[in-house]
């Protein structure tokens, strides 16, 4: 009754062996290593610049461990620190031609000494929380209030030129809050425009009241399209960070939503708090400009004549270098959207929308100057930045489209440039937190001393206790453990200091379980039961038993990671896997284990469990069976 | 080895009375303490600035409070945190400008005070990674630097607060329901509030000592709430078994039975769960200081409230053979089972 089929043997195998491939590499520790990735959005790293990153890297010298692309950047790992000071000097002089506008990030950075054939395997070290590793957290909040006005503003503005278009007389258009307000002279007029609005702004919800002797339309921003200006609203805040942020040279930054309305910013290894908000606070701002293209700007562009009067030459970006009129056309601030859409021929385009004042200057311009070409310039830090260079092929006005992109990635590329411009809705920072590297690397040797130490003594006491099934039980505990740091290193959940003591006290708790087993067991042993026997039914009756127990520590774990944040998720993160883990190991594991040692033993005398002491005199009113 | 040798069943309920009463005086103390002390929330909950600061030599508290309070920023705490070089300097929220430049400011001051000057400089850690930071100069030396530092804004703390009532009003219910559709609901109503009247001790104890309450305590009173309510899961659990298998006891015996007879198992697990909260008592720091005290507490008083509390309150209510009976899993001991019965 004691043995395993070969299948739940080789699922343990399996289980050992992933465990200890996902488990090693948080053993090889960190090399120095230099990650380049790109400083410029127009600018994508990709295999290419790895081959780049080698060739710069050969002709300098410098022998790395290898040179890989990764997601969206190039690593090159170094045995020494020193090669890689030379190694970051010689890339951020070989790839940016001006230091002090630099096209690709090149930043030091750690990478795991593990071997090939594990990072191969995706099996990385556990990722380790800022408060582990030092760094600055930022939490903002994004005004959403302003995004709303904002909206109302732009939408009052296209309102007023709709009414112009079709000749409908109004008395005035105001924005109360997030309200657009329309005052008519007469009901004819007023009907007349209620049905032209209803129809062509869906955005907003329209009711009559009447407001003295004159007649008032009211239109309230529907709750949808608020959800989607909100929505919006925060991505276009998350892209500009995304940005702004690569300016800083952080190697592995983390930018994310989290709610609703806020966005969380995590800079490892950065401890200057005032330069990263700073540049995290600033703005930019996005400018439509004619391009020039006469001779002399012609021979500007070439650069063998001088930048006529009054223009302006760029020289990075997409279509760069280029020669513009200084002043803009339409800027950010005026646009509304700009979303990747097919055009009418199927081919990737961009579909750019601009509020009222935007539109009538746009089409102001390209009235005149159909067949000439326009550029969408970034400006950041007085830096301009081409996004593109496009043909006006006809008059436009508020929606436009702008094609030829080739590819679908370059449309949606650009879309999110234009969009990136500026901030659609101010933000504030409303938590931050800064932590020293020296106290990060103190509190991992803290946190390891508390799990290496409870666990021998947890470890001592079992087989004291429990001899040969307390060898068992703490080799289940071993695998527990093994288990836990596999499965967050898999899933890269980050670990913090609540993590670290939620392993620490995930393994006080899942001793539970093995003690319940070992309990029962001896209880058997103790009425009577044969070794066999009494090991069948002990891991049998103990199941009940130990699943009712860690379902509700289980609850206790979700609750906290469904309402908690920061180091309580860094908590219930951890203590829910190792709930599940520990189940795994302390129930199907050391049953393994015991029934390899016992199961074929035909003829078992005794079980090495510790002393199973009986009671002398069995009291009578407790022996009676069923 | 066999520490637990007892040769009949202990009369716990016997004495159920008087360990409710102990109890609900215990309870009582601990939201007086509550009520009149109050918790001493930390920044997360608060909003503030906290900074963390470490001196060359050991730390004058007295001078940097009073260097902090110079600055007019409001209730400034200063306390040493761990070892004497380390002080830990809390503000609170100030309404005007801008709360973030609060550390920059503070730190400026303090490096003054120590005759620096502050500036920013690249330095490259042990591991290779170069960060900026900035440095207090005095001469050559490095008179104090900044460990860490912490500032949430008011709307912060008070949505943690909120989620924190939630979480535990989410354990609460969740864990009821639970133990309703596993046993019956006169246990889940005695685990629960069992296991509260343990919340409230801990909080108690918090807020009688003044020990910070951080989200990481709230984190170690939730996990506790879940692991001590196992110990009445395990105590019911034997109480259903003795209730199917002995019909001549009646409820007192069973329960007394079934307490004895887990005696053992609860020992040892807790003991175990305890030397490892002990070693992060030890081992872990002043971080998880307070963190390991809440586990301590709550699974000491874990122990006793699922022993004395929880089944004397099951027994108050009611309990009969036949409410579990009917409900609960049919797996019934079969009486031809060989392996069955004989169990002390």
């Amino acid at each position: 009754m004691n043995r395993y089929p070969w299948w739940k043997y080789t699922i343990l195998a399996i289980a050992l062996l992933v465990g200890v491939t996902f488990t090693l590499p948080n053993f090889f520790g960190e090399a120095p290593a230099v990650q380049v990735s790109s400083g410029k959005a127009t600018l994508k790293v990709d295999s290419t610049t790895a081959q780049r990153v080698e060739q710069v890297l050969k002709d300098a010298g410098l022998k790395p461990d290898f040179v890989q692309f990764e997601g969206s950047s190039v690593k090159a790992r170094f045995a020494d620190g020193d090669s890689q000071l030379k190694a970051k000097d010689a890339l951020a002089k070989a790839l940016n031609p001006d230091l002090n506008d630099p096209s690709y990030i090149v930043a030091l950075n750690l990478l795991s000494r593990s071997p090939h054939w594990l990072t191969a395997v995706h099996a990385l070290p556990m990722y380790l929380g800022l408060d582990l590793r030092g760094g600055v957290h930022f939490l903002m909040q994004v005004d959403m209030k302003a995004a709303l006005t904002k909206k109302a503003e732009s939408l009052a503005g296209d309102i007023r030129t709709l009414l112009r278009d079709k000749n409908l007389r109004h008395a005035g258009i105001t924005r109360d809050g997030n309200n657009v307000d329309i005052r008519f002279r007469d009901r004819e007029t007023l009907n007349a425009a209620a049905t032209l609005l209803a129809d062509q702004m869906a955005e907003l919800q329209w009711a009559q009241t009447p407001d003295g002797t004159d007649f008032k339309l009211t239109g309230t921003l529907k709750p949808e399209a608020a959800r989607l200006v909100q929505d919006a609203a925060i991505k276009q805040n998350i892209t500009t960070l995304h940005n702004r942020v690569n300016a800083l040279g952080v190697a592995e930054p983390v930018i994310q939503q989290q709610g609703t309305d806020r966005v969380v910013i995590e800079l490892p290894g950065v401890q200057d708090t005032a330069k990263a908000k700073d540049l995290i606070g600033r703005t930019a701002n996005l400018e439509f400009r004619l391009a020039d293209m006469s001779l002399e700007a012609r021979a500007a562009v070439e650069g063998t004549g001088p930048v006529p009067f009054g223009r302006e030459r760029f020289t990075v970006g997409r279509g760069a270098p280029v020669v513009t009129h200084k002043e803009a056309v339409a800027t950010g601030e005026m646009l509304t959207n700009a979303q990747p859409r097919p055009d009418q021929n199927g081919q990737p385009a961009v579909s750019v929308s601009l509020d009222a004042k935007g539109g009538r200057l746009m089409r102001d311009m390209t009235r005149a100057n159909v067949g000439n070409f326009m550029a969408a310039i970034l400006f950041e830090k007085g830096k301009g930045e081409v996004l593109t260079v496009a043909r006006i092929q006809s008059e436009f006005g508020n929606d436009f489209q702008i094609t030829g992109m080739g590819t679908t990635d370059a449309a949606n590329d650009l879309a999110l440039l234009l969009r990136s411009g500026s901030l659609a809705a101010p933000m504030e920072f409303i938590q931050e937190s800064t932590v020293g590297p020296t106290l990060g690397a103190d509190n991992i040797a803290k946190g390891f001393d508390s799990v290496i130490y409870g666990f021998t003594a947890i470890a001592v006491f079992m087989c004291a206790y429990y001899l040969l099934f307390g060898l068992f039980s703490t080799a289940a505990l071993a695998f527990n453990l093994l288990l836990l740091v596999a499965v967050l290193s898999m899933l890269q959940a980050t670990l913090s200091l609540p993590g670290i003591a939620a392993i620490a006290l995930t393994l006080g708790m899942a001793i539970d379980a093995n003690v319940l087993i070992n309990e029962r067991v001896r209880e058997e042993l103790r009425g009577g039961a044969s070794p066999q026997a009494a090991i069948n039914t002990g891991y049998e009756r103990a199941f009940a038993t130990i699943l009712d127990s860690n379902v509700t520590t289980l609850i206790a774990g979700i609750a906290l990671l469904a309402f908690g944040s920061g180091p309580i998720k860094g908590f219930a993160v951890v203590h829910c896997l190792g709930i599940l883990t520990s189940m795994f190991s302390a129930v199907v594991f050391s049953r393994g284990l015991v029934n390899l040692w016992y199961g074929r033993q035909k003829k078992l005398k005794g079980v090495l469990i510790g002393q199973v002491w009986k009671p002398k005199t069995t009291s009578t009113d407790v022996s009676a069976n069923t | 080895m066999e520490f637990f040798r007892i040769q009949r069943d202990i009369p716990f309920m016997r004495h159920a009375l008087v360990f409710n009463v102990i109890s609900l005086l215990t309870f009582l103390v601990a939201v007086f303490f509550l009520v009149t002390k109050g918790l001493h929330l930390s920044i997360e909950f608060k909003g503030g600035t906290l900074i963390e600061a470490s001196y060359a030599q050991a730390a004058d508290i007295g001078k940097v409070r009073s260097t902090v309070e110079a600055m007019q920023v409001g209730e400034v705490q200063v306390q040493s945190f761990g070892n004497t070089r380390n002080v830990l300097i809390r503000l609170p929220v100030s309404g005007d400008g801008k709360l973030g430049d609060m550390v920059d400011r503070v730190f400026g001051e303090l490096c003054k005070a120590e005759a620096g000057t502050v500036s920013k400089k690249q330095v490259k850690t042990d591991k290779g990674e170069v960060i900026d930071k900035p440095v207090c100069e005095a001469g050559s030396a490095e008179p104090v630097t900044l460990q860490r530092s912490e500032f949430v804004g008011p709307q912060v703390g008070k949505e943690l607060a909120e989620d924190g009532a939630k979480a535990l009003a989410f354990v609460v219910i969740g864990i009821t329901i639970y133990l309703a559709f596993r046993f019956e609901w006169k246990f889940s109503v005695a685990a629960i509030v069992a296991n509260l009247h343990d919340v409230v001790i801990i909080l108690g104890f918090f807020a009688f000592f003044q020990w910070e309450f951080s989200l990481s305590v709230l984190a170690a009173v939730l996990a506790v709430l879940g692991y001590s309510v196992n110990e009445s899961v395990v105590i019911f659990d034997r109480i259903r078994e003795a209730f199917r298998r002995y019909r001549k006891m009646d409820t007192h015996q069973v329960i007394d039975h079934a307490i004895t007879s887990t005696m053992s198992r609860t020992i040892i697990t807790h003991g175990s769960t305890q030397m490892m909260v002990l070693s992060m008592l030890i081992f872990g720091g002043p971080t998880l200081h307070y963190f390991a005290v809440a586990l301590t507490i709550g699974i000491l008083f874990g122990i006793y409230s699922s022993v004395f509390v929880a089944a004397a309150i099951a027994m108050w209510l009611g309990v009969k053979r036949e409410d579990l009976m009917k409900s609960g899993p049919s797996k019934d001991v079969d009486p031809n089972d060989p392996n069955a019965g004989a169990v002390v």
